[in-house]
């Protein structure tokens, strides 16, 4: 179980003495909206929990994506699409004494894409409830497949399968009467197909002209990660958090995270928070933008997300606590809007459709807003 | 590159080695000062009837003392439930005191409008009385028989523990 | 997992044990009567773990780094 998750059961309650309690009962509809880089991502997220007995607490997830896709890949090779993803979980959770067992299974499934996830976790509360340990343990099979069109018509072809094995450890602890701290460590192995079908490689020909050929990934990938959290109470009733993540994987790939946010208060029944988020990685070893000739390596891929890149978040989000009165076991509710906009630059990749002279040809760079509206209920 | 299976296990070592001994020595229960049959400590608080109370004016009753806030969702549950306690056995020399344990009685006062309650309303500001009682959980309830001896103790509060202490109530009443 | 990984692990496992002794002489500095700011929403890590996540998500399809973050992950083809 996450810690984050479980600080907030834990605070939400602060219950009885040497003892961890199940998160609320509570439901959240969400409607999400990525638009940037060409691609509008769109849809809802649904979670309802409830308690079943007094140490067993139940949730149940529907998320959707629905995909508009004219991004810089798509628009290179093919042309724009429309695909939606769905996903679906359910997960327990099994309060006795000081510990919590989780279990959960996520499935989702898009027309060329089916991943099927299994999670357990087992969290412990202790000295005095202001240290909480948790490790956790996640499976995922995956089927990957290719989205052909023929003749007017698209049919799948299954490419191959990836295998994830995902570790994680996590610590939370009370350090004063105002501040927390978290601790997460998180390591994840895939093997098998673990690129994408649709992305090639770009090299130039004997001829000196640029030419497109399949790229080719490892089929084995070990990555960790680590992050600190630390979330501070202001004598005004406001709350800071800062955090930073390290991430290093065998495809040569190390990213820094770094973000801070304030939250505040700023009646009874309405919250303000704000946000800022850096993230910056260097390229994977086999990644370039445009190989010297074919076949120059082994691996060679042109996938964006191995690039070499930073991106800026900031975003807004205000929160409204409000007492629906009926149905008269809806003890309380908010409503939420945020707002995140992303700025992302690419150092080694560039945006080809846009032409030039050789040399000429812009580094690609984008702008994406991510909005959000959710109302959760607590019962 | 396969995964080492000497790393697997280390890693469901450290991990059984860490839960042992975390399940193991939770169990251990510190020797407290405030254990049944101890004498009950006493003391002397403001009340939110502007007068003093000490513990030493209800030698002679059966006094339940609980340790709440107005933060702590249980804490909150269990007032309603402490009143219906107070109010069966008031007469039979049985009272109840809530201390509360917050520094600024701000929100205390504002809970207490909402949900009154006819039992003493005790304020700890200092964490004196919290401290002397070893107040180990939110909400703690220690039930106190008519020599002033600690007979129980309980931590935290559940929907249904009330019957728990209305069976103690009623037997300590009786003596 | 590599042998780092393993070694974090051990030691996280061992700072949380020693703090869980009764053994040791150090005490929760921290009383529960003391926690009215620690128990107010705004100090939680996650209030709202169906956004967190849906964020969470959002850069784990674009970048190249995962994890660490709280969330159980599923995967997906989002390319």
């Amino acid at each position: 179980m996450r810690p984050r998750t479980v600080t907030a059961a834990l605070f939400a309650l602060t219950a009885a003495s040497h003892a961890a309690v199940l998160p609320d009962d509570r439901a959240d509809l969400l409607w999400h909206d990525w638009d940037g880089g060409g691609v509008t991502v769109q849809g809802p997220s649904i979670l309802v929990r409830k308690s079943v007995t007094d140490s067993l607490s139940l949730a149940a997830n529907y998320y959707v994506d629905m995909i508009s896709s004219a991004s810089v890949d798509v628009l290179s090779t093919a042309s724009p699409y429309k695909e939606t993803r769905k996903q679906g979980s359910l997960s327990a959770d099994y309060l006795h004494g000081n510990t919590t067992y989780s279990l959960g299974y996520i499935e989702s499934k898009e027309p060329d894409y089916v991943a099927k996830t299994g999670f357990f976790s087992i969290s412990e509360s202790m000295f005095g409830d202001l240290t909480t340990v948790s490790f956790g343990y996640t499976r995922g099979w995956d089927r990957v497949g290719e989205d052909l069109h023929q003749n007017g018509l698209v049919s799948t072809v299954w490419v191959g399968d990836a295998d994830h094995r995902n570790w994680q450890a996590s610590l939370s602890q009370i350090l004063t009467r105002n501040l927390l701290l978290g601790v997460n460590f998180e390591t994840d192995e895939s093997d098998g197909y673990l690129q994408s079908p649709y992305r090639s490689a770009r090299y130039v020909n004997p001829e000196g002209l640029v030419q497109t050929e399949p790229q080719v990934t490892p089929n084995t990938r070990t990555g960790n990660a680590g992050s600190l959290q630390l979330k501070y109470y202001l004598p005004w009733h406001a709350a800071l958090d800062g955090n930073y993540r390290l991430y290093h994987d065998t495809w040569g790939i190390l990213a820094h995270t770094v973000g801070a946010g304030y939250t505040q208060p700023v009646s009874t029944d309405w919250t303000l928070r704000g946000s800022v988020r850096y993230y910056r990685q260097n390229a994977a070893t086999f990644y370039s933008d445009l190989f010297p000739f074919e076949d120059s390596q082994n691996f060679m891929s042109r996938d964006r997300e191995l690039a070499q890149f930073h991106d800026l978040t900031l975003g807004v989000g205000a929160s409204w606590l409000f007492h629906p009165g009926w149905p008269r076991w809806i003890e309380k509710g908010t409503l939420n809007l945020s707002y995140n906009r992303l700025h992302i630059a690419y150092g080694d990749f560039h945006n080809w459709l846009v032409g030039g002279p050789p040399g000429g040809v812009p580094l690609y760079a984008y702008d994406a807003s991510v909005t959000q509206f959710f109302i959760s209920f607590w019962y | 590159m396969k995964p080492m299976i000497l790393e697997h296990r280390a890693i469901h070592a450290a991990r059984a080695l860490a839960l042992g001994l975390a399940l193991a020595l939770s169990v251990t229960a510190s020797a407290a000062a405030i254990a049944p049959g101890a004498p009950a400590p006493s003391f002397q608080l403001h009340s939110s009837a502007s007068t003093d109370l000490s513990l030493g004016d209800l030698k002679g009753q059966v006094v339940l003392i609980n340790f709440w806030a107005s933060w702590c969702g249980p804490c909150r549950q269990e007032m309603p439930v402490l009143e219906q306690l107070y109010r069966k056995y008031k007469a039979a020399g049985f009272t109840l005191l809530g201390v509360n344990v917050e520094p600024k009685s701000a929100d205390a006062e504002g809970f207490l409008k909402s949900t009154p309650v006819s039992f003493p309303i005790l304020f700890d500001p200092d964490s004196k009385v919290s401290r002397l009682y070893e107040v180990s959980g939110m909400p703690s309830t220690v039930i106190l028989d008519r020599t002033g001896k600690v007979r129980y103790v309980h931590h935290g509060y559940k929907p249904g523990e009330e019957s728990e202490y209305l069976d103690q109530i009623r037997s300590l009443v009786r003596e | 997992m590599t042998r780092r990984g393993v070694g974090l692990l051990a030691v996280v496992a061992t700072v949380a044990a020693g703090l869980l002794c009764g053994c040791s002489p150090l005490q929760p500095w921290v009383k529960p009567y003391e926690r009215e700011h620690l128990a107010d929403p705004i100090m939680s890590f996650d209030p709202n773990p169906v956004s967190d996540t849906y964020l969470d998500h959002v850069f784990e399809v674009r970048e190249g780094a995962r994890g660490a973050t709280g969330s159980v992950g599923g995967g997906c083809g989002c390319n």
